[in-house]
């Protein structure tokens, strides 16, 4: 068993997930009628891409980026940190992907107070 | 007809993704020496202690090295909510009150409500002080509070956020950060430079602007939050 | 070392499991749950990826926030998912004109 890399095993699942998450989500986005479950796709397709980003950046036996002991010079005696770059940037893709998706629900109940309908093969006018 | 050419489409994108991360090491190290920085996070890890004294290096990043970026995730927020109150604005008949909740709730939620509502307050108020030194920050703690102000406001009928004050807080906080990103500018170089005592690592106060900051957009998320919350919960379709 | 593994491997395939359950469920309510409970798979992910600012930021808006969005705009609008719409002349030109009225 010893031949077996852990860190392939590892990443075929952490980055087969982010895979399978961003498909399903395309999937449902093109596939599905509903308003409300265009706009779950979306947000799973999110999720997917943020758990990339976060494996990208993931180093084996690393610590999380933050000093905890006073006046530690650096990082000292073999630990490592894993990359801080990609976890700042999905802490921001979070936070713009919370006022996405609050934004597209609002235009659905937009819509939804139009047409009185959310199915997108229901609606007939363009015009609102 | 629809069906084959999405799976078609699926199938592309599918192993245009698996393609490249096949030859991506789960876990290798990529930043390289830190001593002697090569790549962008080896440089971060290796200043953020010396330079800002910031024991969060997410933290320093965030708010200091990508500040303007920052400036323009609050301005994005601020705009989803008013997008979403533009959207949603419909003028009111005579007499007509918007309710929060339609049915009132009962005993046992309205007791436990107020029992844990101020320890979740006090909670985000912890997270977005202590972001400097502990995982969280300005965005966790007013995400944080304006999940206690969802419950109140699920809660109690007749709790609203009062729309003045919500303004007011989140003109301050975006008022302050513009003005200590101007007051960087006026003592040192560039915008949102770092002017004030560093101190030491893993002190309260140390990292000279950067809890100013920190605390600033945790007011204005917060605020900004809770009134896309008090939006969304009274309308009333049916 | 091999307690991680067996974690990481178990939280990725919920993780696709529950996605799938989330885009074939006809009941909105039930998919949006299960929205939130990726969010919350993610959230222990991120936080065995060494990463708990992004696990922290996930929990509280990912699970709390973006969920209760989600229930407020199914209040708002229709919970089934394959809901036809009985419409007569008569009575959608009545809410085009209350909907015209309230513009």
């Amino acid at each position: 068993m010893e031949n077996i890399d852990i860190n392939q095993i590892l990443g075929i699942a952490v980055f087969g997930a982010s895979i399978g998450l961003i498909l399903i989500g395309l999937y449902a986005v093109l596939m599905k009628k509903h308003l409300i479950k265009i706009v779950i796709g979306l947000s799973i397709i999110d999720a997917g891409i943020h758990l990339l980003f976060i494996a990208i950046g993931y180093i084996s036996n690393g610590t999380s980026p933050i000093f905890s002991e006073k006046g530690i010079s650096l990082v000292s005696e073999g630990t490592k940190m894993v990359d801080p770059v990609p976890q700042a940037l999905v802490l921001t893709a979070i936070v713009i992907g919370f006022g996405v998706t609050a934004v597209a629900l609002s235009l659905v109940i937009r819509l939804y107070r139009h047409h009185k309908t959310a199915r997108i093969d229901q609606i007939k006018t363009l015009k609102w | 007809m629809k069906k084959l050419l999405v799976l078609l489409l699926l199938a592309v994108v599918g192993y245009s993704l698996y393609k490249p991360l096949s030859q991506v090491e789960f876990g290798a190290d990529r930043i390289g020496d830190i001593e002697n920085p090569t790549t962008v996070g080896a440089y971060y890890l290796s200043h953020t202690p010396s330079d800002l004294s910031v024991a969060n290096v997410i933290t320093a990043i965030v708010v200091n090295y990508r500040g303007f970026d920052t400036l323009g995730e609050v301005s994005v927020l601020f705009l989803a909510a008013t997008g979403i109150g533009s959207i949603l604005y419909r003028r009111r008949k005579e007499g007509e009150h918007s309710e929060t909740i339609t049915q009132p709730s009962s005993q046992l939620l309205q007791a436990g409500a107020k029992l844990i509502y101020p320890a979740i307050l006090v909670l985000g108020a912890y997270v977005f002080i202590h972001g400097h030194l502990t995982p969280g920050g300005g965005f966790q703690g007013g995400a944080i509070i304006a999940t206690g102000f969802l419950l109140m406001m699920m809660s109690y009928k007749d709790f609203h956020m009062n729309h003045t004050v919500l303004t007011w807080v989140e003109s301050l906080a975006g008022i302050t950060f513009v003005s200590v990103g101007i007051g960087g500018l006026i003592v040192g170089k560039t915008f949102l430079e770092n002017f004030l005592a560093i101190g030491t690592l893993n002190d309260l106060f140390s990292g000279g602007i950067i809890p100013i900051i920190y605390i600033a957009v945790g007011f204005k998320v917060a605020a900004e939050l809770a009134g896309v919350l008090d939006t969304l919960l009274s309308i009333k379709e049916k | 070392m091999e307690l991680f593994l067996i974690s990481v491997i178990i939280l990725a395939v919920l993780l696709l499991a529950v996605a799938v359950y989330a885009v074939m469920q006809k009941d909105l309510l039930y998919a949006t749950i299960a929205t939130g409970i990726i969010s919350l798979i993610l959230s222990v992910l991120f936080f065995l990826l060494q990463a708990p600012d992004v696990a922290l930021t996930e929990a509280a808006i990912g699970i709390a926030l973006t969920t209760i969005i989600f229930v407020i705009t199914i209040r708002n609008t229709s919970r089934r998912e394959d809901e036809i719409l009985i419409t007569q002349e008569s009575e959608a030109s009545k809410i085009d004109d209350k909907v015209k009225a309230n513009m």
